[in-house]
């Protein structure tokens, strides 16, 4: 059986196009209200889901996931929440889902206790966002041991000898950082990205994705030309948190990825 | 004995290097640079004598013989790094990092700071070596430490303030990180502690080991012995790794670093990482955080900004747990009477961090002999805090 985000990732490249994902952060506006934005993500079209873990000191961060990480912590968002969402989510959906978190909310809950609840949960891969391939062993280890992916991150400031590093940790794909920088929308993407994003796909043999500063549907239709997979974040978190927690949310943020999801067609 | 940090920056379980992938290679070149640089006669030729004709190296060993007088028991020995331009032991570290920043091209510096002095030092630095500097520091800090704010901007730094979280140091560095991330091909991030990824924690207690080596030669000439106990305040742990650094083969000596034990023990009231603390991840290192449940740091507090940071430098874990090292916490209150002491007994204002450390030896000076020493590590002077303690202390100025 191939993995959801195998599928994933097949059924996007059979319909030519790339793999959209879309990226929130968990409870934010409130844990309550975090099914039912991923239920609006799917009606959207995200073919992955990434949930951001909220975390109180994001140093790969910029200021739009700063701020949705302190609403979702002072909602009272739990790593244990969180895998309680995914598996409410799993009852009516296949949706992959990848848990971007930092290294210490998974320590806390202790790594092999939450690998396996989060393989239970259904969780289909982790990028825990400070744990680079030289820290990743004990990750790698209790992740794989339950089926779930860990999933590794380039930058533009990777070496070769780190891009071929990760080949042993990635499974479906990897993800490539779009920009040296923080998770936020930039006005422009490097002229570099295309380059970079072949070579990574050749060196590390992996499916890429690439993410970190990709707001607008022009951005994610040049991106999706070169790469496997386009994840948009900030851009939705902004729109989530213009809008608040009120009862247009879902079908706002459904419409709002829309448009994204379309352009990662290939003509 | 094998020298720590092994080659993965790891101090027995602590430490590492948990950062953003877009880091890691910058952290490789800067281990790299670094090596080169202390192998390189040329720079360490040009640190010494910077540090001699500059800072005002080597700094004095003050015997405080009305203080040992009043506490009766050990002869008290100050080291005095607040004789050091800028008047902290933090300039040792940030002219060691920004000619190393120079050294390797970048041509603009970043920091951090709680107190204000490493920023202080860090832009004093830029400006000797005429490199582009700016400093983050939390709001809250920027309020009790304002004087120091001026001094940076004074010296031609940029200050942002930082109004993330609970606006003090841990805020500032997770700032200075992302500006890191972002400008890391034309930017050195000069931390200012044994804190954060490798190679900073050895890096850091490298550039301070100078405190260490002077006073392990003073203290012998002045004492004719080693001292029964070195005390240093923890904040990340620079003034303090950089003196026990001198000491730790002697296990006769005993060591003690003294933490914030604020207004008390209740998580939140303090920055006592070793009494409410467990290990975790942040900013870079697995060390002793203070952190819920959730692994979300926990807010502190303590009077002094240079010690009120939820986490501490890998290599006091390491101590901590293989027991070279005692750590003690002494609360705010404790601290402000020591800060008075010792500028009534010696005419010496120390810093409110350095005031920690004072506080612990009038506690248990009584207890060594007079044939004893204490050597202090008086890691930086008082006036930076000299508006703080007014306030606290409800005098109007
Ligand atoms: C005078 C002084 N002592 C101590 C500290 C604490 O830092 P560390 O523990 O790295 O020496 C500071 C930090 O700002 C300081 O200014």
């Amino acid at each position: 059986m191939s993995s959801r985000l195998e599928t994933a990732f097949r059924r996007a490249a059979k319909e030519k196009r790339a793999a959209f994902i879309a990226y929130i952060t968990a409870g934010d506006p409130s844990p309550a209200r975090t099914l039912e934005l991923l239920r609006a993500l799917e009606r959207g079209g995200a073919d992955i889901v990434e949930l951001g873990v909220p975390f109180s000191d994001p140093i790969a961060d910029g200021p739009i996931n700063c701020a949705a990480a302190e609403r979702a912590l002072a909602a009272g968002t739990t790593l244990t929440g969180v895998l309680q969402t995914v598996r409410e989510l799993r009852f009516a959906s296949s949706l992959p889902v990848v848990l971007f978190s930092y290294a210490n909310p998974i320590l806390a809950y202790g790594l092999s206790r939450f690998a396996a609840d989060a393989a239970t949960a259904g969780v289909d891969g982790v990028l825990v966002t400070d744990v680079p391939a030289e820290e990743a062993g004990p990750y790698y280890q209790a992740f794989r041991r339950v089926g779930v992916e860990l999933i590794p991150m380039l930058a533009p400031t990777s070496t070769r000898a780190r891009v071929k590093q990760v080949k042993k940790l990635a499974e479906s794909f990897v993800y490539f950082v779009s920009h040296t920088g923080v998770t936020g929308p930039q006005a422009q993407l490097p002229v570099e990205l295309e380059d970079q994003v072949r070579l990574v796909r050749k060196l590390a043999g992996k499916r890429v994705a690439v993410g970190f500063g990709v707001a607008k549907p022009e951005q994610v239709s040049r991106v999706a030309k070169v790469a496997d997979g386009v994840v948009v974040g900030s851009a939705i978190v902004a729109r989530i948190a213009e809008i608040g927690d009120r009862p247009e949310l879902f079908g706002e943020i459904q419409r709002f990825v829309q448009p994204l999801r379309a352009a990662t067609r290939r003509f | 004995m094998k020298r720590l940090p092994d080659e993965r920056g790891y101090f027995g379980p602590y430490g590492g290097r948990f950062v953003p992938e877009t880091l890691m290679a910058p952290l490789q070149e800067l281990e790299q640079a670094f090596h080169e640089a202390t192998r390189d006669k040329s720079f360490r030729r040009e640190l010494d004598a910077l540090l001699r004709d500059y800072c005002g190296r080597p700094t004095p060993l003050t015997f405080a013989a009305r203080l040992s007088a009043h506490l009766g028991g050990a002869r008290i020995y100050l080291k005095r790094e607040d004789l050091c331009h800028t008047g902290a032991h933090k300039i040792n570290n940030a002219l060691g990092q920004c000619l190393l920043a120079r050294r390797m091209g970048k041509v603009r510096v970043i920091a951090e700071t709680g107190a204000g002095q490493h920023g202080v030092a860090v832009a004093t630095a830029a400006a000797l070596l005429g490199l582009s500097c700016r400093i983050y520091m939390g709001t809250e800090d920027e309020r009790r430490q304002s004087l120091n704010v001026y001094r940076m901007k004074l010296l031609g730094a940029e200050v942002v303030g930082v109004d993330a979280g609970a606006k003090t140091l841990k805020d500032a560095i997770n700032e200075a990180l992302r500006d890191w991330v972002t400008n890391v091909n034309t930017t050195h991030y000069v931390m200012g502690s044994v804190l954060g990824p490798h190679p900073y924690p050895m890096m850091v207690r490298e550039f301070q080991s100078v405190i260490g080596a002077e006073a392990w030669l003073q203290i012998r000439k002045a004492h004719g012995a080693l001292p029964s106990l070195v005390v240093a305040c923890v904040g990340g742990g620079s003034n303090a790794a950089g003196i026990f650094s001198a000491f730790l083969p002697y296990q006769k000596v005993k060591l003690v670093g003294v933490e914030a034990g604020g207004r008390g023990p209740l998580l939140g009231h303090h920055a006592a990482r070793f009494a409410g603390g467990s290990p975790g991840v942040l900013h870079g290192t697995y060390t002793y955080v203070l952190q819920d449940g959730g692994g979300n740091t926990a807010p502190t507090h303590s009077v002094s900004a240079g010690l009120d940071y939820p986490a501490v430098g890998p290599e006091h874990a390491f101590w901590k747990d293989s027991r070279r090292v005692e750590y003690v916490q002494v609360s705010d209150d404790e601290a402000l009477s020591a800060f008075h002491l010792l500028s009534e007994m010696e005419g010496i204002m120390p810093a409110l961090e350095t005031a920690h450390a004072l506080a612990f030896v009038t506690k248990v000076a009584r207890s060594y002999s007079p044939a004893e020493a204490i050597l202090v590590n008086l890691s930086g002077r008082g006036d930076k805090d000299v508006a703080e303690v007014a306030r606290v202390e409800g005098v109007r100025l």
